[in-house]
């Protein structure tokens, strides 16, 4: 087993640590391709300048998910399981910026069904700017052998 | 621009594109998107710990869209498909050229696994009045997106709030 954390290790006020990533272009295109998005203000700065109004090709809105989901599960482990994710993008990322996400934890908590859940407030700046605000709650084992992952229908509430 | 027009009021909360995946969820993709954030969970990568933690292979939960993004082109298609229909219906039903998407919110159910074929349907729940921002003017409009397995399982609901509009005269 890869290791986890369990819900007792975690504490309201707690920081997670920091990420940052410089983007560049590829970044850029590279999530727009992995997430199967061919708009081409994701890959073509001209229209994106043009039609979009923008400085450059910017970050899209599954690619933003899938690092707001690896800044999660990077902090718990395979063992923390997403119930869901929210977040507001105010502005775009753009080739050249350091995207660093930084969040913490609101509150740590237990359903009626017994599952262990922790939220999070993520704020993805650049420079002094957020651009993107994030609310998730992810579930984490109660003890060392519990596993999120093995709710289904009633015993699991997102 | 105040009014909107009848025919998009009465689209508003209709179920609308009921459709299957084109493809099954396959590791590929997975591996792609995980490659694409540097995402190292090894319940992605290993199938061992997959077996052990998710009972076998599993997509990132956040994937959730790609699974229905359309091929850019396929036989028999004259013009692009795009994801994400209403959307672009709404664009055009109320003339506004551009739109950027401003919230996303996704709540995650059954995994979706290696192998699934999902379905999905969209529904359009409110369109604003008319607004202006630093984009142009126009309107925002909150659409869902439910998803099910080829079980009959939801795996995902994900809502989008949009921003439809017309840039400035300079």
């Amino acid at each position: 087993m890869t290791a986890q954390l369990t819900l007792d290790q975690v504490k309201e006020g707690q920081a997670l640590p920091e990420l940052a990533i410089d983007v560049d272009v590829t970044t850029v295109v590279l999530g727009a391709l992995a997430s199967r998005d061919w708009r081409p203000m994701h890959h073509d700065k001209d229209f994106a300048q043009e039609r979009n109004g923008t400085r450059h090709i910017f970050v899209n809105t599954p690619h933003n998910a899938a690092y707001f989901e690896r800044y999660i599960t990077d902090w718990t482990g395979p063992t923390g399981r997403l119930g869901h994710i929210k977040f507001r993008m105010k502005d775009s990322v753009f080739p050249g910026d350091r995207m660093v996400f930084r969040g913490q934890v609101d509150k740590v908590e237990t359903d009626a069904a017994g599952c262990g859940w922790v939220g999070l407030t993520i704020r993805l700046a650049v420079g002094d700017k957020t651009t993107t605000e994030c609310t998730a709650r992810v579930a984490l084992p109660s003890t060392e052998g519990d596993n999120p992952w093995k709710r289904k229908g009633e015993q699991w509430r997102p | 621009m105040s009014e909107l027009p009848e025919e998009v009021k009465a689209w508003i909360g209709q179920e609308k594109y009921r459709e299957e995946g084109e493809f099954d969820v396959e590791r590929g993709y997975i591996f792609t998107s995980c490659s694409s954030v540097e995402n190292g969970n090894p319940i992605f990568w290993d199938e061992k710990v997959a077996d052990e933690i998710t009972g076998g292979c599993i997509a990132p939960p956040t994937m959730i869209s790609v699974w229905f993004r359309p091929h850019q082109w396929s036989p028999g298609r004259s013009e692009p498909a795009v994801p994400l229909q209403t959307h672009f219906d709404l664009k055009k039903a109320l003339d506004l050229p551009e739109a950027v998407m401003t919230d996303n919110t996704i709540v995650f159910y059954e995994p979706v696994r290696v192998g699934d074929r999902l379905h999905t349907y969209q529904v359009i729940r409110s369109i604003s009045a008319p607004k202006t921002t630093k984009l142009g003017t126009g309107r925002f409009w909150e659409l869902d997106v439910e998803y099910e397995n080829q079980n009959g399982e939801k795996v995902a609901t994900e809502s989008y709030t949009g921003f439809g509009y017309k840039r400035e005269k300079k």
